[in-house]
């Protein structure tokens, strides 16, 4: 199976290329483009899990070159859970921006972007080498700025001036780290560093986990480097605050975070300290943040770093547990965040607000919207027949397991919080009087309810079939987080 | 020595970005952050007996990398020039929360 593993990088990036030059030979090609990459990606990353690919590791030498001295890509469990992510996402965001980006002019700049952001996004995640791990951060990080400012209005600038600032600041302090890496080994392969790396319990090593720590909270949007989060996520247009809110901060943050400390660095009781006390700060300060908004997207934004906490806290534990219950809330995050953002955009395409003082009773109005955010918040907050309740409850589950009952209390409060601002949510948008002006408001398209539909049935399906969405899905991811260090020998021992 | 001058380089590039208000100073602190981590590889590579090829690689692509970053970062401060009609970071200030 390994050589379709550089496909997932090939094929969006070509078809970055060919969106351009072709996009005036008819209106809708770009979609088109963008629609049968993804599903080519979804289809290719699904039947890794049904041909025995997961079982094993998977490896491609790029150039054929055998590491260290070459680059490889890898394919593990962990890998393969976010290829899943990652192209499920872009399929339900490609379907979803037919209609809604409608009301843009230069739709193939768009298409372009998401092409060139989903192929940093798999080259993240596939890659087995320090430097194309930056490279490709780099690529997804820049193409997200320019989606972020893509409306060119005053506040999608600011915003996108600031993701971009403080996403270089964390590039620069993960590229430094690096850069001390291959002074202290002399190689940028994560599995021949992990190894050279791995007697030296010193400060130089303790100094490359900090810079790395730093940069990747930075990305994945942990408080307190979560600063740019608020602003950036709601600027955007609907669809790429769904990706990036579901996808690109999972992939570029918890990630990177989990691949780089257990993995390459190895997971020890002061970086799970470190990632525990974050992840609870994130989960109280995304909380207080989201219940004082009053504008949709921005309230789903900050709700977003609360819910990236669970996952370091979960994450830090670093017992089978924990990691399970971390993995499997990033999975069901990134279909609930897109599903609740693309409600928004939803409700922003038929009413032209965002801002919840201004809506009302649109329940009657716009039943699919409503019955699929309904899903989704209450999936959110953790609620029992869907898939939210499932990962919250390994969450604590193995907080108390690990004897950890500050953060288990933490994790139920804000769980609590979670359920206080979706119900803000849905009590001033769907329930309650229509203003009058919002009468004759434009009905959904559509395309944008059958990717509401999809992601709200999944919400459902993944929370009744929670024993083999584990099954299948996590535990593959699970022992390959929980093989730690022994990630270098399967790596290296692959080559003969 | 010269390690030294790199990471003076990088406070010097990380104090810009903080203190200064002007966005065409705050992007010329990240470059300043960029060209010592760049220095920093470049030092590498002499200090392995000049003859290894591979920093001198590293930073061919990171120089790539970081002019990609600042021609985006220059075309966002000239429209936020074109939106406010100012360069202080303290006059823009639409989004608040």
């Amino acid at each position: 199976m390994s050589y379709i593993l550089p496909l997932f990088i090939a094929v969006p990036l070509l078809a970055a290329f060919l969106i351009m030059p072709h996009a005036r030979l008819h209106r809708r090609l770009p979609d088109i483009i963008c629609l049968a990459v993804t599903a080519f990606l979804l289809a290719a990353s699904i039947s890794f899990y049904f041909t025995g690919a997961m079982g094993n590791l998977s490896l491609y030498y790029v150039a054929g070159f055998v590491p260290p001295a070459g680059i490889n890509l890898v394919l593990d469990g962990l890998s393969g859970l976010m290829l899943l992510i990652i192209s499920f996402g872009a399929f339900i965001i490609s379907i979803y921006s037919i209609s809604y980006m409608d009301k843009f002019t230069h739709r193939e700049y768009f298409s372009t972007l998401l092409m060139f952001m989903v192929a940093g996004m798999n080259g993240v995640v596939l890659t087995g080498d320090l430097l194309n791990l930056f490279i490709f951060l780099e690529l997804a990080s820049i193409a997200s700025a320019a989606l972020v400012a893509f409306g060119t209005e005053a506040e999608e600038m600011e915003a996108a001036f600031k993701y971009l600032m403080m996403g270089s600041i964390a590039s620069m302090l993960l590229l430094f780290g690096i850069a001390i890496v291959y002074a202290q080994t002399g190689t940028l392969n994560m599995a021949d560093a992990s190894r050279l790396l791995y007697p030296a319990v010193s400060h130089v090593k303790m100094f490359i986990i900090m810079l790395f720590l730093a940069g990747f909270c930075t990305k994945a949007a942990v408080a307190p480097f979560h600063a740019w989060l608020p602003d950036a996520h709601p600027s955007a247009p609907a669809p790429i605050s769904a990706m990036l809110s579901g996808i690109l901060i999972k992939s570029l943050g918890i990630y990177t975070i989990t691949r780089i400390m257990f993995n390459v660095m190895g997971m020890t009781y002061e970086v799970s300290l470190v990632l525990m006390w974050l992840g609870a700060f994130s989960i109280i300060v995304g909380s207080f943040l989201a219940l004082s908004q009053w504008d949709i997207k921005r309230l789903l934004a900050c709700s977003t770093i609360s819910q990236v906490g669970y996952m370091v806290l979960a994450i830090g534990l670093a017992s089978p547990m924990g990691v399970m219950g971390g993995l499997l809330h990033m999975l069901n995050h990134s279909i609930i965040k897109p599903l609740l953002f693309l409600n928004a955009g939803s409700v922003e395409y038929s009413t032209g607000t965002r801002d919840m003082k201004q809506l009302g009773g649109l329940g009657s109005r716009m039943p699919v919207t409503w019955i699929t955010s309904l899903f989704g918040s209450l999936s959110l907050s953790g609620i029992p027949p869907f898939n939210g309740f499932w990962s919250k409850l390994l969450i604590i589950i193995a907080c108390v397991q690990s004897g950890k009952f500050f953060f288990a209390a933490v994790a139920v409060v804000g769980s609590i919080m979670t359920l206080t601002y979706m119900l803000k949510f849905q009590q001033n948008t769907f329930f309650g009087i229509i203003p009058e002006k919002l009468h004759n408001i434009r009905k959904t398209p559509l395309s944008m309810a059958l990717s509401m539909v999809t992601l709200a049935l999944f919400c459902l399906l993944f929370g009744v079939l929670f024993q083999f969405v584990i099954a299948i899905f996590i535990n593959p991811a699970v022992v390959t987080v929980a093989s730690g260090l022994s990630y270098s020998r399967m790596i290296l021992g692959g080559m003969q | 020595m010269v390690y030294l001058a790199c990471i003076i380089l990088l406070l010097c590039g990380i104090y810009c970005v903080a203190v200064k208000k002007n966005l065409i100073k705050i992007i010329l602190g990240l470059i300043i952050m960029e060209y010592s981590v760049n220095l920093f590889f470049v030092v590498l590579g002499y200090k392995s007996g000049g003859s290894n090829p591979m920093p001198q690689a590293i930073v061919t692509v990171l120089i790539l990398t970081g002019l990609s970053t600042t021609i985006i970062m220059t075309a966002i401060a000239m429209r936020l020039y074109e939106r406010f009609g100012t360069f202080d970071i303290t006059k823009i200030r639409k989004l608040k929360g």
